[in-house]
This record gives C-alpha cells, structure tokens and sequence, in this order.
C-alpha cells in the first residue's frame, strides 16, 4: 500500500512539475529545440533543476542498502553503449521535434482534452506495445 | 530572471523532487516510458506501483486542467506529423530504453555513460528536426 501512496505522489508531483516548467507546451518545446533560430532557453532550466535535486538525493541515497518501502533497488546495470540506444534517441529526438511531446508531457497534456493530443498518445502506446510484441516474437524464432 | 525561467526552474526541482521520491522510497528510476512499457505487459508482480504513478500523474493533470488551463496548448503539428510523431517516440524510447525523465533527469544525475549518451542524442536530433522544419522548409 505504501508503495502505492508513494507512486501516486510521485505522478502527482512530476506531472505539476511538468505543467509548472513549460514542458507540456509543444510551442514553448519546439522554440527550446529551435537553436538555429530565436532560440527560448529557459527549459533548459527545467532539466538543471531536476538535475540539480535528484543528484544529490541519488549520492545520499547510494549508502544505503535498500530503498524505505522495499526490498532492493532496482537500477539499470548495464553500461556499454549500443547500436539500439543510439539509433532509438535518434527516433525519439525527431519524433519530440517533430510534434513537441516527449513522453511524460504528452500524457499529461490529455487533460487539455485535445483530440491532437489524444491520438499522439494512442500512436506512441500502440508503438510501443507493438515493438516489444515483435521484438519477443523475433527473439523466440 | 525572468518568470519562464523561474518557473522552469521551480517546475524541474519539483520534477527532481518526485524522482528522488520514487528512489528513495520505492527503490525505482523515473522513467516515463519505462514505466509506461512496463505497464503495457500487465506483469501482476510490478504493474500496481507503475498503475499507482499514472493515477498520479492524471490527478496532476486534472488539477492543472481545473486551475491552470494556460499550460495547456493545442500541437501545431498536422494530423499525420501527429501521428508519425507518436510512433517515433514510442518506438525511439523503447528500443533506446528511456526517454527525458529516465535518461535526461535520472541517468544523468546518476552520471550513467547510457543515458548522457542518450540524452546528447535526443536533443541533438531534436533541435535537428526543428531546424529542417522551420528553416529549410
């Protein structure tokens, strides 16, 4: 249950921080990306913020042996890079150019009850849901 | 400074605020595609904290709606730019194993080589694809 509450809270704060910071206004996103014209740096400072929290939480939090409400933590391990990792930010980099949304924002923005909106989300869950689906059926062959 | 840079940077801490929370307490990285990858396989042993999150976040999302309706705005994008827009960030973020969140605050506040690897990509061809679109177009 603890576990539960912690997630809600966690939801709740990042999507208004995400409605605070600007990040859910594809225009503002798409003048942010826009370095080869009259450039809007300022969500530059959403991600130093976070940074800037979540760094020193994270040193605190590496003496420790396991998070408050379970058992271990669950962290990435690997640490080489790969063909799938660079290739899947290029995709994603254009996809967030291209309309302004990148995850987080556009689920979000559904709030805003655009039918725009709506249906990026659709496209990105199927997506994603249908990549995985072919990348099991791939590995099982 | 002025009020966009004061908010952005209020609204990231904030952001920085609920990953920290996650970690400190779930022992989970922030990352919102992973958790929505995560959650799309309905595995009963990790699907109700991913749940838990996205109840969150629409609540968030409810209560901007309610009280801050200005942070919303409608995508200029057409309708199949929308479209193309969504499958290349749905798959771009599931083969490249994260997305802002996960990569951008997370990883790189745990100085992963993956994620700062990542994160330099997504924005290189990000400001790319906004150059191509606005200035040679």
């Amino acid at each position: 249950m603890k576990v539960h509450i912690i997630g809600f809270l966690s939801g709740l704060i990042f999507a208004l921080g995400l409605g605070v910071s600007g990040m859910t206004q594809t225009e503002k996103i798409l003048n942010f990306l826009d370095v080869f014209g009259n450039w809007d740096y300022s969500l530059a400072f959403v991600m130093i913020g976070a940074i800037i929290v979540h760094f020193i939480v994270y040193r605190w939090i590496t003496h420790k042996d396991s998070p408050i409400f379970s058992n271990t933590f669950h962290m990435p391990t690997r640490k080489d890079i790969d063909k799938p990792l660079v290739f899947g930010a290029i995709l994603f980099g254009i996809g967030w150019g291209v309309v302004g949304y990148c995850p987080g924002p556009a689920l979000t923005s559904l709030a805003g009850g655009n039918p725009k909106t709506l249906v990026f989300v659709i496209s990105m869950l199927v997506s994603m849901r249908g990549y995985t689906y072919l990348d099991s059926k791939r590995a099982v062959n | 400074m002025s009020a966009d840079l004061i908010n952005a940077l209020i609204g990231g801490m904030m952001i920085g605020v609920a990953a920290s929370a996650l970690l400190i307490f779930n022992g989970r990285i922030m990352g919102i595609s992973g958790i929505l990858n995560g959650a799309l396989k309905f595995n009963k042993s990790d699907f109700g904290w991913r749940f838990s999150f996205l109840m969150g976040l629409f609540s968030g999302a409810i209560i901007l709606k309610a009280f801050y309706p200005g942070v919303f705005d409608v995508p200029q994008a057409g309708w199949i730019e929308v479209v193309i827009g969504g499958v290349l960030v749905g798959v771009g973020t599931t083969i490249g194993s994260g997305c802002t969140s996960g990569h951008g605050v997370c990883g790189i506040s745990r100085m992963s080589p993956r994620s700062l690897i990542a994160t330099v990509t997504f924005m290189l061809f990000g400001f790319l694809t906004v150059g191509v679109f606005r200035h040679l177009f």
